[in-house]
């Protein structure tokens, strides 16, 4: 008896980006970072790229497929990183769905990329004072990850712009 | 000739006007969320809570102790010219203990096991008149 699976352009094309946004994944967290929980995000140069190039479906299944494999290659797998993690994932999913429908005359990708970081920190703050640190105090590190985001989010922008020009 | 490593790096598209735009108001919302929540105003008063009911409202100078009770036992609380903190409490867990003294405003420790909370305030709103 035989299972068979018939897996399509689309699903090569998926896996292959999320191959991609793996391997940057696990390249950063390769590096300390000098503050808990400030990161570049260097994994959502690919998902800004997919959303661009594919749309927003695609982009969905490649985030999330990225958040499952890399926490398990790390091992942490339904730990609270992996929470956090996909936490930041979902929301920057819904703010990227939403500023997709911005004119693209007046904003570039670095726009969403900004938009993304910033609602990334919000979905994570939220697990935080939720679930891991359920006190008032978490509000005093807001100032911090949105500096971090607006940095990160703008360099992460930047670079996909230029990787989407040199496609063009 | 190779391409020099410098000339990845230039090139870069332009931020559009719409990109500035975001970009101004996040730094402007950063600016904000600095100034309320990085406020150093010390505070003035100390307000105690029992679950959602308010115990009393404490001026922070004087030196007091005083004595809570919650639905796990007496909480007790002290306040020590312009600081405060719960110096015993009956949880199990002693995060309100452990979170030692507060003494600026907006400030909280919360005692989930016993339900009492401390929240300082600052001196705003301001006073209309003072007697004495």
């Amino acid at each position: 008896m035989y299972l068979h699976f018939q897996s399509t352009a689309e699903d090569h094309r998926v896996a292959k980006l999320t191959a991609f946004a793996i391997g940057l994944h696990l390249i950063e967290s390769a590096f300390p970072s000098p503050l808990p929980g400030v990161k570049p995000g260097i994994a959502n140069i690919v998902i800004l790229y997919v959303l661009q190039r594919y749309g927003i479906q695609t982009a969905i299944w490649v985030s999330l497929l990225r958040v499952f494999a890399s926490s398990l290659l790390m091992g942490q797998f339904l730990t609270p990183t992996f929470l956090l993690s996909l936490s930041g994932a979902l929301m920057s999913l819904m703010a990227l769905a939403l500023a997709n429908w911005l004119p693209k005359r007046y904003f570039s990708v670095i726009t969403l990329s900004i938009l993304a970081a910033f609602a990334h920190i919000a979905g994570q703050l939220m697990i935080v004072r939720l679930l891991l640190i359920p006190h008032a105090s978490v509000m005093v590190l807001i100032p911090v990850f949105a500096v971090a985001a607006l940095f990160f989010g703008f360099i992460n922008g930047m670079i996909t712009a230029k990787l989407l020009n040199k496609q063009a | 000739m190779p391409k020099s490593v410098f000339a990845h790096f230039s090139n870069f598209p332009k931020p559009l006007l719409g990109d500035w735009c975001v970009i101004l108001l996040s730094l402007a919302l950063i600016l904000w969320s600095f100034s309320t929540l990085w406020s150093q105003q010390p505070a003035a008063t100390l307000r105690i809570r029992m679950g959602n009911v308010v115990l009393g409202e404490y001026s922070l100078m004087q030196t007091k102790t005083l004595s809570v009770n919650g639905p796990m036992g007496k909480s007790i609380i002290e306040i020590a010219q312009g600081k405060v903190r719960f110096k015993q409490s009956p949880c199990h867990n002693q995060y309100c203990v452990h979170q030692g003294w507060l003494a600026r405003a907006h400030q909280a420790a919360i005692c989930i096991p016993n339900q009492i909370s401390i929240e300082l305030m600052g001196a705003s709103p301001a006073f209309d008149t003072l007697n004495y």
